[in-house]
C-alpha cells in the first residue's frame, strides 16, 4: 500500500479555528486608546509563533524585534534602538523567505512610520501618548457620541420613551438613525470579543417604533440671539434643535420645499419610511424653530445680509450635484444622475420605468438606492455596473444583498466606456470595459482596462451614481473660502477667516453619512453658543439604568429581518421588519455595559464633552 | 427591601445596597482592598469577589447591587482560592520591604494578607521602579503601588483636580501625574492603602538639629494636630490633651514648645483688620476677600485660579506668622541672634512643606522663618523613636510669653473656623461688644451640580457682610466658579483644600476607610466652647506683642513680618 492517507482535520484544530475567529473579533474591537507600540509587539509575537523556524530573519529577527519593543515599552529604549528596530524590520522584510516573515517585517515598518510619535514618546519620556480615558468603545466610535449603553439599558427595562429621549440628548434623529445609520459603533463593540456586536442600530429603531412621542425638554430662558441656518438637512436641523433648546431663536433657510435634505430627497422611503423622518423633524420643530422655504443664498439674499441680520450663521447644505461620468455620449437623453432621479421620487413625482432596462453605474449606497428604486419603478431589468469587485464596494453589505435579492444584476469589474446612442437620439446601450484588479493602493486593488474586454450592454436608461459634489460656486462668490470643492472651516466649525459664520456636514467634508452631519450640527451648536458668550448645558432628565445582573455568556445576535424580496420590490414600504419585544430585550441584555464594568467603573462615560 | 441569602443566612436588606454593604451590615465580613465608600467603588483588586448562584463567574461585591432572591456565598472554596490568588498576584508586583515601610502595621495589604491567610506568593516578585523627585513634598514609590486607583478617584471626585491618572497600557499600566497642578493637599496619601504615596519625611534633619548644642530648636503645633497626635497609640482623644503633647515634645528634646494657636490669634488680628480696612474702601479691591492660611488653597489659586490671587488676604498663615515672631520678637527676648533659632512646625498638612520653603515668605532675605515642617504622622514616629510613653505623660504648660491661644484660634483646625474667629474679632472691634460665639454665625448649606458650600450674612457696623466657607477642592472649584460667574456674591470667603479642613488634612494619621475630619473638628469646637477667652484680641500675650513690638494691626512692622504677596510665591 502506498504511504498516503486522506487528511482528516484533528479535533483540536477546530478549537484553534474557533480561537482564531474569536481573536478576529477581539482585534476588530481593539479598544481606543490602546498603545500602538504594545499592539505591534503582540502582533509580532503572534507572527513569530507562526514561524516554522527555517530562515534566519524570521526565526531570529522577529525575536530581536520583540526584545527591542519590550525594551522601548519598558522605558529603557534609546533613539539608537529605534534605528536598530527599523533596520531589523527592513532586513526581515527584504530577506525572509515566506510571507510569515516578510509580512511581519512590513507590519513593523508600517507601524514605525504611522506611529512615529508614539515610539519617540516611549523612548524620550518613558511615557505613552495614549490614554485609555474613554472607556465606552461604541460611544467613542459614534461621531455624535450618543450614550449607547445608556439607551440600550433603558430598552432592556422596557423604558422605550426614555431610551429615545436619551438618544436625543446627543442626536435629534433617533428614528432616522434607527433606520439608516451606518453604525460605526457596532464595529467597535466590545461584544465582538464574545460573539458578535450588539445590534445597536436595530435597537434604536425598535425603541422608536415602540414609543409615543414625548415633548422636547423645556427650553432654557430666551437669550434674544438669532441664528440663521442655511440648509434644512439633518446637520442644520440638529444645530437648530440644540440652539433652540439653549434659548436662541433659529431660522432655517431651505432651498427646496420640505425639510430633511438627503434623508428626504436622497434616501428612498423603503429604507427610511417617511412617517419616521417626519416624526424626527416634527419633534425638532416643536422647539420653535422658524423656517423659510424656496430660498437660496445668492438668489434671495447674500451671506452678508444674513450675517448682518443674525447673530450667527451656520452653513449646512448638502452635496446635491452629481459627478460626471466623463465618457462620450454622456449628454444623451436617458443618461440620468441618480441624485435627480431620487429627488424626483422624494418630491412624490416618480418617473415610470415600466418595462425598461436600466444600468446603474457605481458601487456606493446611492447606487444601491437608485437600483432598488428602479426595480420599484417597474424596470424590467436592472444592472449595477461597478469597476471594482463586490468586496471593494463602499455600499453597506446589506444594501448590496438587498439589491441582488430584488433581482438586480451585479456586473463586477466593469467600467463605463461610452454611451451608445440609438437613431432616436436616446440611449441604446452602455459600452462597458472589463477591468482587471491590479496592485493594491489605499487598501483596494486599483482596476485597469482589460485589453479585449469591451462589450455593449443594451439598455434604455443609464443612471450615474459615482458620487456627488457640493454646489460651492454660489458661496465662493460670496467670499466663502473653498478648497478642493468644499468649504474651508476650522475644527470648531468656524468658516476660516470669518467672524460668526460656521459650517459643517457634507458642505465641509464632502458627501458623508447621516451621523457625521448630526455630529457636525451638534459641535456647531456648542461652538455657536460659546461664540455668543454662553456655556449652556442641556438637561434631558434621563440617564442609564442599573445593569441587569446576568452572566454574560455567548449568545446569538438578533438581526432585522427583511420582507420577502418578491413582495417588497413592488412597493416603497419599509424593507426591514423591526425586532419583536422579546428579540429586543434579549439583544439589549447582550450589552456588556462598558460604561459600568471594566474601565467604565473608574471613568464612567469618560470625560466626553456635552 | 429584598430577600437574599448570604452563606445560608436569610436576610432582608434595602434594595439599593451592594452585596458588600448587605453582608457587612449583617455581620458577615468581606475583605476589600481597593474599595473606598462613595469614592472608589471600581472593583479593581477583585479581592471582594463572591459567588452568586446561577452565575459562572464571580462578581465583585463592592459594586454589585443585591437582587431579589440572590443566593450569595462569601466563603466557598471557589471564592477563597480566587481571592487568595489575586492577593498573590498583587504581592508579586509589590516591594515587600515591610520592616522599613512607613505603613508597617497600618497597611491594608498586610491586613488583607492576614485576613486571607496569605503567607507567600507563588509567583516571582518583580516590580518596576519609576524615577521620582524625592525633594518634592509628596513622594510616590512605584515599587509599592498596587494600582487600586484610589488616588485617581480621590483626586478626581473629592478634589476635582485629576492630577493622577493611568499611564501606559497592559502590563505596564501605572499611575502617574498627568497634570502639573498638584496642590499638595495630600488626600491621595491619606487614602492610599499602602505606602505608594507618602509625605517627605524631614525628621532625620530635625534630629540632627536637636543634637546641635549651638541651636535653639523651637517647635509649634498646629490646632488640628491636637485632635489626632495620639491616635496611633490608641489613647482616647479627650485624654491626649495639648498639654500632654507639650510634655511629649519636651521629652523629645525641643527647647521651647509653643502652640500655633498663638499664631492663629495673630492671623485673626491682621486678617480681620484687613477685612475691615478693605470694607472701608470697597472700590479699591477685588471681592470677595479670601482667607489665605491654607497653602493647598494658595497653590490651587496660583495654578488654577490666578485671576483670584488679588483677592487673597495678604496675612501670612498662623505657622508663618508664629515663625516670623520667634525669629524677631522672641529672639530679642531671648537675646540670641535669630540664626541660632530653628523653627520646627508640626502640621496636619503636606502643602505646609511647600509653604515653609517658599523664599518669598521669609521676613528677612536669606533667613528661613520656618525651617522644617513635619506632619502629624512624622510626629507620631518621632515619639516612638524617642521612647515617649504617652500613657504616663503629665501635662506641662507651653512656654511663655507666646503660650496663650483663644478658642477662636483652636477652631482654625476645622472648616469654617477661621471665618468664625475672624468675624468674632471684627464684630468685637466694630460693635465694641462680644458676640455670643455659639449662636453668632448660623450657616446655610448651598450647592450646585458641582459642589457644596455654606454661607451666612452678618452685620458689621450697620453693613451686611456676606460670608461663605467651603472645604475640599471640588467644592472650592464650584464656589469659585459660581463667584466668578456672578451666581453668588460674597464679601469674605474661607477655603480649606482638605475636606473638613485641617483636621482632615493630608498630614494627619491614616485610618483605612474612615473619614475622621468631622469628628476631630467637633473636638476642636468643644475645646473652643471650653475656652475662657474666645476672641483673638482678648489674648493678653497678643496685646503685649502689639504693645511691645508690632504697634497695631497693619502697622509697617506688622506688614513686614506678618504679610506676604502670594502672587510672588515661587511654585
Amino acid at each position: 500500500m502506498a504511504n498516503i492517507k486522506l487528511d482528516t482535520p484533528e479535533k483540536s484544530f477546530k478549537t484553534m479555528e474557533s480561537m482564531l475567529t474569536t481573536m478576529e473579533g477581539r482585534l476588530a474591537a481593539n479598544p481606543r486608546g490602546s498603545c500602538p507600540v504594545d499592539t505591534t509587539l503582540s502582533m509580532v509575537k503572534t507572527c513569530h509563533g507562526q514561524s516554522c523556524g527555517k530562515c534566519v530573519p524570521c526565526r531570529v529577527g522577529l525575536g530581536t524585534v520583540e526584545d527591542l519593543l519590550e525594551k522601548i515599552l519598558d522605558g529603557d529604549g534609546t533613539k539608537a534602538d529605534l534605528v536598530l528596530l527599523e533596520r531589523t524590520a527592513r532586513s526581515i522584510y527584504l530577506t525572509a523567505d515566506c510571507a510569515i516573515g516578510y509580512e511581519a517585517g512590513r507590519m513593523v515598518l508600517d507601524s514605525l512610520s504611522a506611529f512615529r510619535l508614539d515610539f519617540e514618546e516611549h523612548v524620550e519620556h518613558r511615557n505613552c501618548l495614549r490614554r485609555q480615558d474613554q472607556p465606552v468603545p461604541c460611544r467613542v466610535a459614534c461621531p455624535a457620541h450618543v450614550d449607547i449603553p445608556g439607551y440600550i439599558s433603558l430598552i432592556a427595562d422596557g423604558r422605550y420613551e426614555d431610551a429615545v429621549q436619551l438618544v436625543r440628548k446627543d442626536n435629534p434623529f433617533p428614528a432616522s438613525c434607527g433606520f439608516v445609520c451606518e453604525h460605526p459603533c457596532e464595529a467597535n463593540c466590545r461584544r465582538n470579543m464574545v460573539d458578535d456586536a450588539i445590534n445597536i442600530c436595530g435597537l434604536k429603531r425598535f425603541a422608536c417604533e415602540n414609543s409615543k412621542d414625548i415633548p422636547a425638554p423645556k427650553r432654557l430662558p430666551e437669550t434674544g440671539k438669532r441664528i440663521a441656518i442655511v440648509g434644512g438637512g439633518p446637520g442644520g436641523l440638529t444645530a437648530a434643535y440644540y440652539l433652540q433648546l439653549m434659548g436662541h431663536q433659529v431660522t432655517i433657510m431651505e432651498r427646496l420645499d420640505k425639510l430633511g435634505g438627503m434623508l428626504r430627497y436622497g434616501i428612498p422611503a423603503y429604507r427610511l419610511p417617511r412617517e419616521y423622518l417626519d416624526a424626527d423633524i416634527q419633534h425638532i420643530l416643536s422647539t420653535g424653530v422658524q423656517t423659510l422655504f424656496d430660498v437660496s443664498v445668492g438668489k434671495d439674499f447674500t451671506l452678508k445680509d444674513l450675517r448682518q441680520e443674525y447673530d450667527a450663521v451656520y452653513l449646512s447644505f448638502g452635496a446635491h450635484t452629481s459627478k460626471h461620468l466623463h465618457i462620450s455620449g454622456e449628454e444623451t437623453r436617458g443618461v440620468v444622475p441618480a441624485i435627480d432621479m431620487l429627488r424626483a421620487v422624494g418630491y412624490d413625482n416618480p418617473p415610470d420605468f415600466t418595462g425598461k432596462t436600466v444600468v446603474i453605474v457605481g458601487g456606493g449606497n446611492v447606487a444601491m438606492d437608485a437600483s432598488r428604486t428602479s426595480v420599484r419603478l417597474g424596470a424590467a431589468k436592472v444592472y449595477i455596473a461597478y469597476r471594482r469587485s463586490r468586496a471593494d464596494m463602499p455600499a453597506l453589505a446589506e444594501e448590496i444583498d438587498g439589491a441582488i435579492a430584488e433581482g438586480c444584476e451585479l456586473l463586477e469589474l466593469c467600467a463605463p466606456d461610452h454611451v451608445v446612442t440609438g437613431d432616436d437620439g436616446k440611449v441604446k446601450a452602455l459600452a462597458l470595459r472589463r477591468q482587471i484588479p491590479g496592485p493594491i493602493t489605499g487598501g483596494r486593488p486599483r482596476p485597469y482596462d482589460s485589453p479585449d474586454g469591451l462589450f455593449e450592454l443594451p439598455c434604455d436608461l443609464i443612471i450615474s451614481a459615482i458620487g456627488q459634489d457640493i454646489e460651492w460656486q454660489r458661496f465662493s462668490q460670496q467670499g466663502v473660502p473653498v478648497t478642493r470643492g468644499v468649504i474651508q472651516a476650522d475644527a470648531d466649525g468656524t468658516v476660516t477667516g470669518t467672524d460668526g459664520i460656521f459650517a459643517g456636514g457634507d458642505c465641509v467634508t464632502g458627501p458623508a453619512t447621516l451621523i457625521r452631519s448630526i455630529a457636525a450640527g451638534k459641535v456647531a451648536a456648542i461652538n455657536i453658543d460659546a461664540y455668543l458668550g454662553y456655556h449652556h448645558k442641556l438637561d434631558f432628565g434621563v440617564s442609564a439604568a442599573v445593569p441587569h445582573f446576568i452572566d454574560r455568556q455567548p449568545c446569538g445576535r438578533c438581526n432585522i429581518r427583511e420582507r420577502e424580496a418578491a413582495e417588497r420590490k413592488h412597493d416603497f414600504e419599509s424593507v426591514g421588519v423591526g425586532m419583536s419585544p422579546a428579540e429586543a430585550r434579549q439583544e439589549a441584555l447582550r450589552c456588556l455595559r462598558c460604561d459600568v464594568y471594566g474601565l467604565g467603573a473608574l471613568k464612567k462615560g469618560g470625560h466626553l464633552p456635552w | 427591601m429584598v430577600n437574599i441569602t448570604i452563606d445560608g443566612k436569610q436576610l432582608q436588606v434595602p434594595d439599593n445596597s451592594t452585596i458588600l454593604q448587605a453582608a457587612r451590615n449583617n455581620g458577615i465580613p468581606i475583605p476589600t482592598l481597593c474599595f473606598l465608600k462613595d469614592i472608589n467603588e471600581v472593583g479593581a483588586c477583585r479581592i471582594c469577589v463572591v459567588e452568586v448562584k446561577g452565575m459562572q463567574r464571580l462578581v465583585s461585591s463592592c459594586n454589585t447591587k443585591v437582587r431579589e432572591g440572590m443566593e450569595i456565598s462569601t466563603r466557598s472554596e471557589k471564592v477563597r482560592t480566587a481571592r487568595r490568588l489575586n492577593v498573590e498576584l498583587i504581592l508579586s508586583q509589590h516591594n515587600m520591604n515591610c520592616p522599613t515601610c512607613h505603613r508597617n502595621g497600618n497597611c491594608e495589604l498586610q491586613k488583607v494578607c492576614a485576613d486571607l491567610g496569605v503567607d507567600y506568593t507563588s509567583y516571582p516578585i518583580q516590580y518596576r521602579q519609576h524615577p521620582w523627585d524625592n525633594t518634592f513634598p509628596l513622594i510616590r514609590d512605584e515599587t509599592k503601588c498596587i494600582r487600586c486607583m484610589r488616588c485617581i478617584s480621590v483626586c478626581d471626585k473629592v478634589q476635582g483636580m485629576r492630577v493622577w491618572d493611568l499611564i501606559n497600557t497592559g502590563k505596564r499600566t501605572r499611575v502617574g501625574m498627568v497634570q502639573e497642578n498638584c496642590t499638595l493637599c495630600g488626600q491621595c496619601i491619606t487614602h492610599c492603602p499602602v505606602s505608594a504615596l507618602r509625605a517627605r519625611d524631614d525628621s532625620e534633619k530635625v534630629w540632627q538639629e536637636l543634637s546641635d548644642p549651638e541651636k535653639i530648636v523651637i517647635v509649634q503645633i498646629a490646632p488640628a494636630v491636637r485632635t489626632a497626635w495620639a491616635e496611633a497609640t490608641g489613647m482616647p482623644r479627650e485624654e491626649a490633651t495639648p498639654l500632654k503633647l507639650a510634655a511629649a515634645l519636651r521629652h523629645i528634646g525641643f527647647r521651647y514648645v509653643f502652640d500655633t494657636n498663638f499664631g492663629a490669634d495673630l492671623t485673626i488680628m491682621e486678617e480681620s483688620a484687613e477685612l475691615l480696612h478693605r470694607l472701608q474702601e470697597p472700590g479699591r479691591y477685588q471681592w470677595p476677600m479670601y482667607t489665605s492660611c491654607c497653602p493647598g488653597w494658595v497653590r490651587y489659586c496660583k495654578l488654577d485660579a490666578p485671576d483670584m490671587l488679588p483677592n487673597l488676604s495678604t496675612s501670612k498663615s498662623p505657622m508663618a506668622m508664629f515663625s516670623a515672631i520667634t525669629k524677631s520678637y522672641y529672639a530679642q527676648l531671648l537675646q540670641v541672634p535669630p540664626e541660632k533659632i530653628v523653627n520646627v512646625a508640626i502640621m496636619p498638612c503636606v502643602a505646609k512643606k511647600y509653604e515653609c520653603d517658599v523664599p518669598e515668605i521669609n521676613s528677612e532675605p536669606g533667613l528661613k522663618d520656618t525651617d522644617y515642617v513635619m506632619t502629624t504622622r512624622a510626629l507620631a514616629r518621632m515619639l516612638h523613636v524617642a521612647n515617649v510613653d504617652v500613657a504616663s505623660l503629665k501635662p506641662e504648660p507651653f512656654d511663655d510669653p507666646l503660650s496663650e491661644g483663644t478658642g477662636g484660634a483652636v477652631i482654625f483646625g476645622t472648616t469654617g473656623g477661621v471665618m468664625e474667629a475672624a468675624v468674632r474679632n471684627a464684630y468685637f472691634w466694630v460693635e465694641g461688644k462680644k458676640p455670643d460665639p455659639d449662636t453668632f454665625i448660623q450657616w446655610t448649606w448651598r450647592s450646585n451640580e458641582k459642589g457644596t458650600w455654606r454661607d451666612c450674612t452678618t452685620v458689621l457696623g450697620g453693613t451686611p457682610v456676606r460670608l461663605a466657607v467651603t472645604s475640599g477642592l471640588a467644592n472650592t472649584r464650584a464656589l469659585v466658579d459660581a463667584i466668578r460667574a456672578g451666581d453668588v456674591q460674597y464679601d469674605f470667603v474661607e477655603i480649606m483644600a482638605c475636606p473638613g479642613g485641617c483636621s482632615g488634612g493630608g498630614g494627619q494619621p491614616i485610618h483605612a476607610g474612615e473619614e475622621l475630619a468631622w469628628e476631630r473638628g467637633e473636638y476642636l469646637h468643644k475645646l473652643d466652647r471650653e475656652s475662657e477667652l474666645r476672641i483673638s484680641c482678648e489674648n493678653p500675650y497678643i496685646q503685649q506683642l502689639y504693645k511691645d513690638f508690632l504697634g497695631e494691626p497693619l502697622s509697617e512692622k506688622a506688614e513686614h513680618y506678618l504679610h506676604t504677596d502670594q502672587s510672588q510665591w515661587t511654585i
